[in-house]
């Protein structure tokens, strides 16, 4: 089992957990996920590696409590045992070695794209960093201070203005571009409504926009097909073609109507869980 | 030869109008009295035939013979001296074209049950046997995979004992660590899923085998000494080359399927369109069948098409009864002839209810407006010339498009070998379709000290023939082992 040794709450439905997981952080590189299970009765989720530590044997989860799986999780505190923690899974993302590149991150996505720019700060590479990390408000934006530390450059936006540029992520985006920002590639990653809007913001200006999906999974391991996807009009399994792809190439239509096809049932889940298995 | 003595003895099973509402065992098995009128069928052939018919070679007629003796105990003590999964071969090997197939009996009348009195042995020896026979040895099933020793102390075993990683714990992964193991070896088995078993947790429904039978062997090759360490993928959280850096002398390579494979037509991606892997790993492996007691959920279709004609797809459309269909079909380009599922549970699902449209096939699935499975729209067939597997090449009728309504389409058309080991370890060869490159008698693959059996070699096929690889691969290992140990 996997001890969790350090919890953060970010914002009052996002948690950061340091677990133990020594094999895991042995393999992890940036861009990659594992899957969770929290009960034996529980589903397997897929959460992205935020963060690793080789040395001390920790990976880093952060998750947003949106159903009855990420609600258990985030009930779990120092010292409690995760049932399953399985990974590395997917392709490490691929980092540029020179040139300017935006991140762009979006409530929870901003979790992810940190060990991307921390991955390439550590490896010296000469590359500029422009990050654009925002939330629906102030009290939501997460890790700001560490992609801080990993950005040559750092804008918050906040859709009600609470904090930072007053609008959507892609939206700064686009004034950063039309303003002269001269960028090589933008990595986004967010909600789908979020890094659609950013790929369709880069689309006109030909700038390579990689994204990283997070589909519905079963296995994780290329073994279910649940997390397949068309890109450029080909089916690609995402747990071992992906997570990122070429986001002007995603059927973001189809990807995003294959998230919701369980919405009715994750209702009746998280009723179930909010309400102590269903009595009264 | 009497008429009686011609026919077998007949095992109950539950009634098709109930059963295709529930996911309780089909098939109830033999009572002591019917094991024992069947096993006095057995003419205890000298040069028993039925012994060459099994890819592991159970020694049939002995064991029959102390069934027919009332030793029940005795006789799952003989099979398990060549087969540490009795009670499940007794339950899906498709006995018909093996040990059955061979047996004299079956000249004149119908062959011996020798899957129903293994299944019967099984049951019976552990619970009238007093568990049959059980080696002591530590019982590792909570070792932590992530620990620095991965038997953290666990397993105090004999240290002088060789080291053999076995990848993948369905039946290739079980049946090589539990031979290896009674040869003697320290056999640790790495499954990527949370829980052991493979196909036979995640594939095989519960009504054709039970959880819990499944988990009782797997106990059996745990008693042998076998430690079995969950949620680690070798490939990705260990490497081929980091078992030989921890002291595993050969590896044996039992990861099984892979990638489902789809038709390739318009609407595949369609939401109410499942892999049968994904459908059945849903159900079988999560229970979603009991949700939401269970926590993963799966779509209830009203009107389910399963396309495909193996035992999969056998599977597949069972369970779209079981969770609530009003009709469920089978498509299948061919005809009833050519259908690679065993007759039995072809059968079975007929009895249930299932409605079979033979020679269809689809040509795309069709949407709602907002992105679910409306129908599917198909095409008549007829059959030509033999193709490359000997069976009747379908040929399109031009012209004979028609659409069935449905809400859910299951794609059981079988799946390429798992990528994730050969595309991560050196020096491992697969052939153009992704199968690992193995000699057939031994199961070497093209690295030294490495072995391989099962799907992830001969692409989907049986339980039992995974069996016989792991078996075999088994068997050369000691060969490679003691060879490398006598040699220097």
């Amino acid at each position: 089992m996997y001890r969790i040794l350090e919890k953060r709450e970010l914002t009052p439905v996002t948690k950061l957990f340091v677990v133990e997981a020594p094999l895991v952080a042995a393999k992890a590189m940036a861009g990659q996920f594992i899957i969770i299970r929290v009960s034996e009765a529980g589903e397997r989720i897929p959460l992205t590696i935020t963060d690793f530590d080789r040395e001390k044997g920790t990976v880093t989860i952060v998750f947003q409590e949106v159903g009855k799986t990420t609600k258990m999780l985030g009930k779990l505190g120092v010292g409690d045992k995760i049932l399953d923690f399985v990974g590395p899974l997917g392709l490490p993302a691929e980092l540029p070695e020179k040139g300017h590149l935006c991140l762009v991150g979006g409530g929870v996505g901003v979790a992810p794209i940190y060990p991307k720019a921390k991955a390439i700060k550590q490896d010296r590479r000469p590359v500029r960093i422009t990050s654009i990390i925002g939330a629906r408000s102030a009290d939501l934006l997460i890790l700001e201070q560490e992609m801080r530390s990993v950005s040559d450059e750092l804008y918050v936006c906040t859709d009600d203005g609470s904090k930072g540029f007053h609008g959507f992520v892609s939206q700064k985006l686009k004034e950063l571009i039309d303003s002269g920002a001269a960028f090589d590639e933008v990595i986004a990653v967010g909600p789908m409504p979020m890094m659609r809007a950013t790929v369709e913001t880069t689309r006109p200006y030909g700038l390579k926009t990689w994204v990283s999906l997070n589909p519905i999974m079963v296995d994780g391991t290329g073994m279910c097909g649940a997390c397949r996807v068309s890109v450029g009009g080909q089916t690609k399994f995402c747990c071992v073609d992906g997570p990122m792809f070429d986001g002007h190439q995603v059927d973001w239509t189809e990807a995003m109507r294959r998230n919701a096809m369980y919405v009715a049932e994750e209702k009746i889940a998280d009723h179930q869980c909010t309400c102590g298995g269903g009595s009264k | 030869m009497t008429d009686q003595k011609k026919k077998r003895v007949e095992m109950k099973r539950q009634d098709p109008q109930v059963r295709r509402r529930n996911f309780n065992e089909v098939a109830q098995g033999y009572t002591a009295e019917e094991a024992i009128q069947e096993a006095s069928r057995c003419l205890q052939c000298k040069k028993p035939m039925c012994v060459q018919g099994c890819p592991v070679n159970v020694k049939i007629p002995e064991f029959i013979k102390h069934i027919k003796e009332g030793d029940f105990a005795g006789a799952l003590r003989v099979i398990q001296e060549t087969n540490s999964l009795p009670a499940i071969c007794g339950r899906v090997c498709p006995q018909e074209t093996q040990c059955e197939e061979k047996c004299i009996l079956g000249r004149k009348g119908e062959p011996i049950a020798i899957g129903r009195l293994e299944r019967f042995a099984a049951d019976f020896g552990k619970n009238g046997g007093n568990g049959g026979d059980s080696p002591d040895g530590g019982d590792c099933n909570d070792a932590d995979p992530n620990g620095d020793d991965c038997c953290n102390g666990g397993c105090t075993g004999d240290d002088s004992r060789l080291k053999v990683a076995v990848v993948g714990s369905g039946p290739a992964g079980l049946t090589c660590a539990g031979d290896l193991a009674k040869l003697g070896y320290k056999v640790t088995i790495f499954e990527a899923l949370h829980s052991p078993g493979g196909v036979l947790m995640y594939g095989i429904p519960e009504f054709r085998l039970p959880k819990r039978i499944v988990a009782e062997e797997i106990n059996y090759v745990k008693r042998l000494g076998v430690e079995i360490l969950t949620n680690v993928i070798i490939g990705r959280t260990l490497t081929l080359d980091d078992l030989f850096a921890r002291g595993y002398k050969a590896v044996f390579l039992g990861t099984g399927a892979g990638l489902p494979k789809f038709m390739g037509i318009p609407g595949e991606n369609l939401n109410g369109v499942y892999s049968a892997n994904e459908w059945l790993t849903r159900i079988n492996l999560m229970k979603a069948y009991l949700f939401p007691e269970y926590d993963t959920p799966i779509k209830r279709g009203k009107r389910v098409a399963v396309v495909g004609g193996g035992n999969v797809a056998m599977d597949a459309v069972r369970c779209a009864l079981r969770l609530g269909a009003e009709e469920a079909y089978i498509l299948y380009r061919r005809g009833r002839e050519e259908m690679p599922a065993r007759a039995e549970e072809i059968e079975n699902a007929e009895e249930e209810g299932v409605k079979f449209m033979l020679l269809t096939n689809p040509t795309r699935i069709l949407g709602t407006p907002d992105g679910w499975v409306r129908a599917v729209e198909c095409q008549k067939m007829t059959l030509g010339e033999p193709d490359s597997s000997g069976r009747r090449r379908p040929v399109p009728l031009k012209g004979s498009e028609f659409e069935i309504e449905v809400d859910t389409v299951i794609m059981a058309l079988g799946t390429s070998p798992n990528p994730i080991v050969s595309k991560t370890t050196v020096g491992l060869q697969t052939h153009e379709w992704g199968g690992l490159v193995a000699d057939e008698e031994t199961g070497a693959t093209t690295r030294p000290g490495v072995y391989a059996g099962g799907d992830a070699v001969t692409g989907s096929a049986t339980v039992i023939l995974a069996m016989g690889a792991g078996k075999k691969a088994a068997a050369a290992i000691h060969e490679y082992l003691s060879g490398n140990s006598v040699g220097g």
